[in-house]
């Protein structure tokens, strides 16, 4: 499905190859999660591990419903828990299933410097290739969720995959299929913002004024979107970003970089890269931030 | 349940009350978000703690742990005020008419007839005025002051808002609120539903909490319609197989009982069994009881149960107490009164309540037999585990045998959900290793014990030596025999009135109307009788065609009794025979017979002048908000504290709880005190694990991986409690040490004035399996049941908490 | 690790690196790099309809199992989703439901009879002809022993006391039936299962 020959894919990362284009007629595919029906069981991160083989340690009980703490290399899914005081005093609980949001414009697909380490498939699934991965981590840089993880064993990158081996055979994905409550949904992307209207009407109804669809413009939308209440405040969701968009780093690495790179390297560059890579994953500082924003006005000034 | 799992997305109000749908019951509560989205309904959700059915309720309130009834009786009060209860229903299928007799009466928490010594109550004042023929006075009119709704509304009179927000501790602007949704429930086209658990069965007071809402169920006309019903989600994949198959002390299967030593003779037990109408007309299904013990005797005597051993009566063991329940087990274990228990698929040291007390009891036996595909804590009582399970292996003299058994995927059978229906099930792959099932190592014991019998001789062995055991492989008989056996077949020809032969010898029946009392017939189980008939397998049909979607399937497996979905199905028509809500008809009469999704409660062509009751079972053909003498503790429900409580019985002091329960000596001194316990305590579970398996389970030990309790934000500030901190939780009966969730979702409660600090204690972890190890809920628990089913009181009861300074190791 | 300004030079570097491999014509047709999904696992694996084990909601759930039910092939449970056609789960399933495959794989299933001797610090393992032989022999001496068959009234009561049972409320009604026989042909009083707790 998703090598050259299929052309069943729309991008591939670090490749300046124009992908097949003339199967143009694919569906795009989208989960749509509606926090406002979840129940938080974690029946879809019990599918996710079941379906993928994945069984991260035992932990401990940490002072939270959330287990395990946080999302890893063998956690692509995790219900995240907000005791939430409203306005009126009331409280609200706010469970949120977190992980890849498959957006339409990846800004892991954009930073990953491994060419064909990731791949978006027509039907706007975005999917690591593990074979391809150097474990560089630039994909966390270019995600603006905070979703990829690093496994330190094989320094390979992982994340939810959308289930693409059973979207591939007409399957919806394993999270989707256990949901009890309908609360996660899978269909084509059009089908789903609809669906999505008539919540958000149905939500309005019962007085929650500021029912939204998430689907954020700074990443081209997403191919997981969000039913919320409060659509006007994503952050209460355990952090949902307000306007989530790619790092200007990874703009700067697009716009600029790649040129130069085609301008003509050495392969003494590729040494030094694999070098790097052992190195490990990084964090981006917010004056790297800023110097990426300068360098990049810079380039678009010149 | 009363109605189905899908039939909820019909109800316009669904009352999660007494449980926790969400949590317990996932893939059920998907027809509550149904109901929601397609139906507009509204959630309400009552409950000590913001759960996860709060999370996505339109209305939430907090409780007292314990205080249900006041808060019920407070409903109905405010129903019968506000004239807000659906007139016509209650006047035609309830008892709300009937005249109770001068005697009953109720004066400071106790009803007439009781006996402080023996804490029981002589219940013949609990019943109608008879008139000359033996039936039950009626005044359709309601003037007579001693009709039941006029008895009823004073009951209730005490049970103002004011009232119960001083017991209960719910804000009264969010009762007010709640009181007016169950309301609006009442107009004929409106329905709500009931979904509740063990929050309302583990009290004390159990079964007259769920009493409490059968009766708000019944004066809005709510039973029997589309949406409506009690509804009972229960626990186990079979729980309710196990009680239809009837292994409970005092049960037999179909709901039959086993006699008490009082009923000497078999014309003696069967002169209380098969009611007479206590109405003119009434079909009181019951009349046919000898039908079904007879057959049943059949089933499992065969040739050596006869008309003239009276059907090998004296065979059935006779109870000398009403219950030889858990609580009385262990109390005989207790007291060295018992040699032997064998524990199939049950984790006894996990479940029961004073978990101290039911370890010492298992040393104090000669053997002990468990019988389970996981390595479970009650197998190995006797080891020691650190302070979660401290022992002496050596001063244990207990034999053990832990025997290895199949589980769900390696074997063939039917289960009974909720709804009542009966699904087959099929094998998918071997049992590990020379693990067995069930039926083989139950019938290995059974012949090895009958050849020693044989061999030997010794007490009494003939039911054991005549026990009808036809299968094909002795030895591991396969599960379709026994569910033809249970189903029944004809003995001989069975032939109608002219004499033309209906069934043949030897076929299987098609229901059990054809169940005769004269030996003619064999049913090891007539309510499934119809469940695998001579066209085959019943509970394996597959169809899930829904007409009008209204949530029936009713050619998806079987459903007892009859294939019926929605019991009580009659109610959903008024008297005339027109559904009460025309746009979810579940049956209707069409000028010549009853027709519809569903299988009447009784015989089509019973014509609506005919005034035959929906409630059959009952003798009086209707539904009891006067309960007569069913029940341990009054015809009414009263609110009584739990048996540790923080707080008097603000409605009569001299009485605080439940005067019918029964309580053990040691288990009373092992009460504890507010002064020393101060905290309300309940126990539950949570969403990732079912019981005490799936901590073997290692995903789900993942999903949730150590014991923890929660505590409210004050309540930790006040005892310098952190989140995620060490606390050591006591009762009278034990402490366990694990860490604490601070939470938003449990508030202090404002209870007569006082504010009431509710703690809540998850209940999964054990010391075998893939989880942390833990000390288990039941370390805490009290052991005092329910007056009329001995189920524990895990609900409500004291504590203290304290923060610790870490793993108690 | 942070990445400092010298950090952020190596990430240009690495940039470069990556970039050109793609651009210079080591196109990705010509590399073993060939973008796949993982394979559909379930292709040939055979399905069985089942019940969920847990609660009384009683899903429908598939168990797929390797192996085609060929004589040389023993069946082994690969994965368990929920039956679509359910009326009631419609192919939905709780985090327990989800997580079957684990109880079924459970390091702590039991798969040999084991016995306890008085005193003993651990458990033996032991063949059923030992367990069941030991178990009747221990049953029927207590039961000789104990048994009642009059009250003190005089009326037949048949009654064994002395020995109890829990019965098992995850067991399939046909187990239950054979169980009940067993159990009351002996008298057995005590006798329970889970509709309490």
């Amino acid at each position: 499905m998703a090598d050259l020959q299929t052309q069943n894919y729309i991008r591939r990362s670090a490749t300046t190859l124009t992908p097949p284009s003339v199967r143009n007629h694919e569906q795009e595919v989208a989960k749509l999660i509606d926090v406002t029906r979840c129940i938080g069981c974690k029946a879809c991160q019990s599918a996710c591990m079941e379906w993928n083989n994945l069984r991260p340690e035992v932990g401990h009980f940490e002072g939270a419903y959330e287990n395990p703490g946080d999302l890893a290399p063998s956690v692509w899914t995790l219900m995240r828990f907000e005791e939430y005081e409203n306005d009126v005093g009331n409280l609200e609980w706010l469970i949120r299933k977190d992980g890849c949001m498959h957006c339409e414009d990846p800004g892991c697909l954009k930073a990953c410097p491994a060419p064909g380490a990731i791949v978006q498939y027509a039907n706007g699934i975005v999917d690591f290739m593990s074979d391809a991965c150097i474990g560089c981590g630039y994909c966390l840089k270019g995600c603006p969720f905070d979703i990829p993880r690093i496994n330190p064993v094989d320094h390979k990158s992982y994340k939810c995959t959308l289930c693409s081996d059973r979207v591939g055979v007409g399957l919806e994905p394993a999270c989707v299929k256990a949901c009890p409550t309908g609360a996660i949904m899978f269909g084509s992307k059009s089908d789903m913002k609809d669906w999505a209207g008539e919540r958000i009407e149905d939500l309005k109804s019962r007085g929650f004024e500021n029912a939204g669809l998430y689907d954020p413009p700074g990443v081209g939308g997403t191919h997981v979107m969000y039913v919320l209440h409060h659509a006007d405040k994503p952050g209460i969701y355990s952090g949902l970003p307000e306007n989530p968009t790619i790092s200007k780093l990874v703009q700067f690495w697009k716009g600029l970089i790649k040129p130069i790179a085609i301008a003509g390297i050495a392969f003494a560059a590729v040494t030094a890269f694999v070098h790097w890579i052992t190195v490990g994953p990084n964090d981006v500082e917010q004056n790297d931030e800023d110097e990426a924003d300068r360098l990049l006005k810079k380039a678009e000034g010149s | 349940m009363t109605n189905t799992w899908q039939d909820i997305k019909n109800a316009n109000l669904v009352v999660v009350m007494g449980g926790n749908a969400a949590e317990a019951h996932p893939c059920g509560f998907k027809w509550v978000i149904e109901a929601k989205i397609e139906n507009s309904a509204k959630l309400v959700v009552i409950d000590p703690r913001f759960t996860r059915t709060a999370s996505v309720a339109d209305k939430y309130a907090p409780i007292r742990p314990g205080t249900d009834i006041a808060f019920l009786s407070g409903v109905i009060r405010y129903l019968l005020a506000n004239d807000r209860i659906q007139h016509e229903y209650v006047r035609a299928y309830t008892n709300a008419g009937m005249i109770v007799k001068e005697e009953f009466g109720f004066v400071d928490g106790l009803f007439s007839g009781y006996n402080e010594d023996t804490h029981s109550y002589d219940k013949s004042s609990w019943e109608y005025e008879f008139d000359e023929q033996g039936f039950a006075k009626v005044d359709e009119t309601w003037q007579h002051p001693r009709c039941v709704i006029n008895l009823l509304r004073k009951h209730v009179d005490r049970y103002t808002p004011e009232m119960v927000t001083r017991i209960c501790g719910t804000p009264i602007e969010k009762y007010m609120e709640i009181c007016e949704l169950f309301a609006s429930t009442s107009a004929p086209d409106k329905a709500m539903t009931s979904l509740f658990a063990l929050g309302w069965t583990q009290h004390s007071v159990g079964a007259q909490n769920i009493r409490s809402m059968a009766m708000i169920q019944l004066l809005l006309g709510n039973i029997g319609v589309a949406g409506g019903g009690m509804n009972a989600l229960r626990g186990h994949s079979n729980i309710q197989g196990l009680t239809d198959v009837g292994l409970l002390s005092n049960a037999m299967p179909g709901y039959l009982t086993l006699p008490y030593d009082r009923e000497d003779t078999f014309e003696t037990y069967m002169s209380t069994k098969q009611f007479k109408p206590l109405r003119p007309g009434q079909i009181s299904y019951w009349q046919n009881y000898r039908k079904f013990m007879v057959s049943f005797q059949k089933a499992i005597y065969g040739d050596a149960a006869t008309a003239e051993n009276n059907w090998a009566y004296d065979w059935l063991p006779k109870l000398d107490v009403p219950l030889y329940d858990i609580i009385r087990a262990f109390e005989m274990m207790d007291k060295g009164e018992m040699t032997g228990y064998i524990c199939q698929g049950f984790n006894p040291l996990q479940a029961f309540p004073d978990r101290g007390k039911i370890r010492r009891s298992l040393g104090k036996l000669k053997y002990l037999i468990t019988m389970d595909p996981l390595d479970t804590e009650t197998s190995r009582f006797w080891e020691d585990f650190g302070p979660q399970n401290p022992s002496k292996p050596e001063d244990i003299q207990t034999e053990v045998f832990q025997l290895p058994t199949t589980c769900f995927a390696e074997e063939n059978g039917s289960l009974v959900n909720s709804a009542r229906w009966l699904q087959w099930h099929w094998k998918a792959a071997e049992a590990p290793g020379m693990a067995k099932s069930d039926i083989w190592i139950m019938s290995g014991i059974f012949h090895r014990m009958r050849e020693m019998y044989r061999k030997e001789g010794g007490a009494f062995p003939d039911p054991l030596l005549h026990l009808s055991w036809n299968y094909t492989d002795p030895h591991d008989p396969d599960p379709e025999e026994l569910s033809k056996d249970m189903n029944g077949r004809a003995l001989v020809d069975l032939k109608d009135a002219s004499g033309a032969v209906t069934v043949h010898a030897g076929k299987l029946l098609d229901g059990f109307a054809q169940l005769r009392d004269d030996g003619t017939t064999a049913s090891g189980c007539w309510i499934f009788t119809g469940s695998f008939t001579e066209k085959g397998n019943q509970m394996a049909r597959r169809d899930a065609s829904d007409p009008r979607e209204q949530g029936i399937a009713p050619n998806w497996a079987w459903a007892w009794p009859a294939n019926r979905r929605i019991l009580y199905n009659r109610a959903s028509a008024d008297p005339a025979g027109k559904a009460w809500n025309p746009g979810k008809p579940v049956i209707e009469w069409n000028g010549t017979q009853w027709t519809g999704i569903d299988v009447p409660d009784y015989t089509p062509t019973t014509k609506p002048s005919d005034s035959v009751g929906p409630f059959i079972m009952n003798a009086e053909g209707l539904g009891r908000l006067f309960a007569r003498d069913q029940m341990a503790e009054g015809p009414f429900p009263e609110h009584y504290e739990p048996f540790e409580s923080p707080s008097e019985n603000i409605l009569h002091p001299k009485v605080k709880s439940n005067p019918a329960a029964r309580v053990f000596a040691d288990d009373r001194a092992a009460m504890g005190k507010v002064a020393d316990f101060p905290y309300v305590a309940t126990t539950y579970r949570l969403t990732e694990h079912f019981h005490f398996w799936t901590k073997h389970a290692l995903i789900n030990a993942i999903l949730q991986p150590e014991e923890f309790i929660e505590i409210g934000e004050v309540l930790a500030k006040q005892k310098g409690i952190v989140q995620g901190g060490w606390v050591k939780v006591s009762s009278k009966r034990g402490w366990v040490t694990c860490k604490a969730y601070v939470t938003k979702r449990i508030k202090p409660l404002i209870v007569d004035g006082k504010p009431t600090h509710v703690i809540g204690v998850p209940l999964h972890w054990g010391f075998t399996g893939q989880a942390r190890k833990g000390f288990g809920a039941n370390t805490l628990t009290p052991s005092v049941g329910d007056a009329n089913t001995q189920t524990p009181e895990f609900k409500a009861f004291l504590v203290n908490i304290e923060r610790a300074t870490g793993p108690a190791v | 690790m942070q990445l400092s300004r010298r950090g952020f030079i190596k990430l240009t570097g690495a940039g470069l690196a990556a970039s050109s491999l793609g651009a210079l014509g080591f196109g990705p047709a010509g590399e073993a790099m060939a973008a796949a999904v993982r394979p559909f696992k379930l292709v040939a694996a055979t399905e069985t309809r089942n019940t969920c084990t847990y609660c009384s909601v009683a899903c429908g759930i598939l168990i797929y199992s390797m192996g085609d039910r060929a004589k040389n092939a023993r069946s082994n449970i690969i994965h368990i989703e929920g039956d679509p056609d359910h009326p009631v789960n419609r192919g939905t399933l709780c985090p327990k439901g989800a997580g079957l495959l684990d109880v079924v794989h459970a390091p702590t299933r039991l798969k040999t009879p084991r016995y306890r001797a008085p005193g003993a610090s651990e458990f033996k393992e032991v063949s059923w002809e030992f367990a069941l032989g030991r178990i009747a022999r221990l049953m029927k001496d207590d039961r000789d022993k104990n048994f009642i068959d009059k009250n003190k009234a005089g009326t037949t009561v048949n009654r064994w006391t002395t020995t109890g049972m829990l019965a098992a409320s995850a067991s399939s009604s046909e187990t239950a039936y054979l169980t009940w026989k067993v159990a009351r042909s002996l008298g057995m009083v005590v006798f329970d299962n889970q509709a309490r707790v």
